[in-house]
């Protein structure tokens, strides 16, 4: 696959963001969302998922920059973080897939991360060579609105929309003060935790997704333990997307000790099961 | 310098200076909040401070001693040595203030479940203890290193009726001891209380962990003044893991210009990135586990391993007080290697039968190299954050003895 993305390079993250929310509203399906770290289990490895994951019906990928401090992952996105970093991944290699995926697929791209690497990179020089890369938004796991102002400005400046996280334990007060820091869309948190798979989907999402409703337009999409394509079909009812993560990334762990190839294949063949029963 | 005066010390909305803050998960934020407003309520409850040190006076024995180091002041030949004996308390270190004045708060906060990180064992001995007291579950997180090189501390926890659980994630360390709490508590904020153990974390903990201790420094001000005519110590000494036992000493001489107040990181084994964890020598600012200050970190912003013959000196960040008073320059920081620091535990121990722990003999090292050049009609105040019985396994091995 070489096709350009159709959106023009000159469009905005926010604006290809919004485009795949709408043309998944009006095929009446939720945008799926899948989670990998990059680097694993090799750089090389990561852009060929990417197009796999593409082709299996995926709309975004949140690519996971590894951090040696994971403190809101569980075991299993830990360790994938481990092996990236064993490798010596660092940011400027996830920008470089980032661009990579950008030249030959049309996922929208969000970055996923913590801060330190971000602010050691340098703000305004991450901000700018993350849009050159092609990524369309980030997500940092342990900035919050108050003290993100300056980093808000900064990304919004390159065009990038700044996706912030509304969890469980978000009063409303917060819940509005994050929709009007979001941009692109809103990441809600389906359960206190860290990332890990579940059994099911926790009763108290759907309640969660509407409360954040009252306090935005923009679409919506939930994480945090969903794994397969019940659950997937499950938050189509209320929310805009599914974020897929932790069983993803393990479903890639196990093949890729059969080799690379092998992850690739079952990375997408696990991703076209999620979409398989809708 | 009136700004530097309402400045120092005084954090607003958890910052100091450019440093402190909130860096944590959505899901933390609201527990943050909960403990922060609970805190400032208490702050101003005289029943609160009644009951706190009532706790400080008759259950972990307060105030500690400042004694006069008569043999230890001979053999340097300098200015008078006098230590704080925070090794005295209940539970063997400085520890047990701050874990008094949060079971307080866990407590008003209605939680059932009490959760910590360790490093020495001393916080995670000291959380025990209090959970114990007030009759609380309580789980401790320890780094797998630490867990063999502190063994007697997690016996004493598990008899104090803790579990312990081992982290063999990341360096197996302080640091990847609090990573577990963390998770822990965004799973479980609902009913568990984090009981943090030093001026780390995101805010109110440095503030509010700072306050606890601040008794230390009240005490060896008044005690200090009486044994010495009302005069100040020339300089003040004490190390600094996340820096709880020496702000709880500095923080009463913030405004005496004239008190030096030095602060002792542990220099390890060499200059190297992963010998030590001198984060004034060799880190720069960054943010970690919740809150902005200087931080260990390659180039690319990962958190490097540390290296420290003193399990609870050996992390990669600093409290960002403390991050502030450095840039300020009214603190300085220096590295005492680990051979320094045994060193200065046997002299001490030599010349005043007082065996310190590894972790506060970094300070008596400092006081020792500093203090013979310092005149013999003034005097200084060393703390003693604890004492060395969790220590003698290593001291066994490093001293042959
Ligand atoms: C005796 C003693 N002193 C000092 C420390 C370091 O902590 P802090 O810098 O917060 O005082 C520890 C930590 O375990 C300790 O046990």
């Amino acid at each position: 696959m070489s096709s350009v993305s159709g959106t023009s390079s000159k469009s905005s993250g926010v604006e290809r963001l919004g485009a795949i929310f709408r043309s998944c509203r009006e095929a009446k399906r939720c945008a799926l969302i899948p989670f990998i770290t990059a680097g694993d289990p090799s750089l090389e490895a990561s852009l060929r998922i990417a197009q796999a994951l593409e082709k299996a019906g995926a709309d975004i990928l949140e690519l996971g920059i590894p951090f040696s401090d994971p403190v809101a992952d569980g075991p299993v996105i830990q360790r994938a973080s481990e092996r990236a970093l064993r490798q010596g991944v660092s940011l400027p290699d996830v920008l470089r897939l980032a661009t990579e995926i950008r030249k030959t697929t049309r996922l929208g791209i969000v970055l996923f991360g913590y801060y330190n690497p971000i602010l050691r990179y340098g703000l305004e020089k991450f901000a700018h060579d993350a849009a050159e890369a092609g990524a369309d938004g980030v997500l940092v796991t342990d900035l919050i609105p108050e003290e993100a102002g300056e980093y808000r400005n900064v990304l919004r400046g390159a065009g990038l929309a700044t996706v912030f996280l509304a969890a469980p334990t978000s009063p409303d007060v917060r819940l509005k003060a994050i929709a009007e820091s979001s941009s692109g869309f809103i990441y809600t948190v389906s359960r206190t935790g860290v990332t890990g798979s579940r059994e099911r989907v926790p009763v108290g999402a759907r309640e969660l997704v509407g409360r954040v409703r009252q306090f935005t337009k923009l679409p919506i999409a939930l994480g945090f333990g969903i794994s397969n394509a019940a659950h997937v079909n499950e938050v189509a009812e209320f929310a805009d997307g599914a974020v897929v993560g932790t069983a993803l990334v393990n479903a890639i762990d196990q093949a890729a000790r059969e080799g690379e190839d092998s992850a690739v294949r079952a990375a997408g063949e696990f991703v076209a099961a999620l979409r398989a029963e809708e | 310098m009136s700004t530097e005066q309402t400045v120092i010390g005084k954090s607003v909305e958890g910052r100091f200076g450019p440093y402190g803050g909130r860096y944590v998960p959505e899901t933390l934020v609201y527990p943050h909040e909960e403990l922060a407003a609970a805190y400032e309520k208490a702050r101003n409850d005289a029943a609160f401070q009644h009951e706190f040190d009532q706790l400080l006076r008759d259950y972990a024995g307060r105030p500690t001693r400042l004694y006069f180091a008569r043999r230890l002041t001979e053999k340097l030949g300098g200015a008078r040595v006098y230590l704080k004996r925070e090794d005295l308390l209940h539970t063997g270190a400085h520890k047990i203030n701050n874990c008094l004045g949060q079971i307080l708060l866990a407590k008003r906060l209605g939680k059932k479940r009490i959760i910590a990180e360790t490093g020495a064992g001393q916080h995670g001995v000291a959380t025990a203890t209090v959970a114990a007291l007030f009759g609380f579950e309580c789980v401790v997180y320890m780094g797998a290193e630490d867990v063999e090189r502190q063994s007697l501390n997690v016996a004493r926890m598990r008899l104090l009726g803790a579990e312990v659980c081992s982290v063999s994630g990341g360096t197996r360390t302080l640091k990847d001891a609090i990573n577990e709490a963390m998770r822990d508590w965004v799973t479980n904020c609902a009913d568990t209380y984090y009981l943090l153990g030093s001026v780390l974390g995101a805010h109110p903990y440095p503030t509010m962990v700072r306050d606890f201790h601040a008794c230390i420094g009240r005490e060896a001000r008044r005690q200090f003044m009486e044994a010495e005519n009302g005069g100040l110590p020339l300089a003040l000494f004490a190390c600094v893991g996340g820096g709880s036992n020496a702000i709880g000493l500095f923080h009463e001489f913030l405004n005496d210009k004239e008190v030096a107040l030095i602060g002792a990181e542990a220099g390890g084994r060499g200059t190297g990135l992963g010998e030590h964890a001198a984060r004034f020598r060799g880190g720069s600012q960054g943010v970690l586990q919740g809150t902005f200050s200087y931080i260990l970190q390659d180039e690319h912003g990962q958190i490097c391993p540390t290296h420290s013959v003193s399990a609870g000196l050996d992390y990669p960040s600093i409290g960002p007080e403390h991050a502030f008073l450095h840039d300020l320059g009214r603190a300085e920081y220096v590295a005492v290697s680990d051979q320094e620091a045994l060193e200065a535990c046997q002299l001490l121990a030599r010349t005043e039968g007082i065996i310190s722990a590894l972790e506060s003999s970094h300070a008596v090292a400092e006081a020792c190299r500093r203090v013979p050049g310092m005149p013999r009609d003034r005097a200084v105040i060393v703390n003693l954050s604890g004492r060395g019985d969790k220590d003698m396994g290593i001291l066994q091995r490093e001293l042959q003895l």
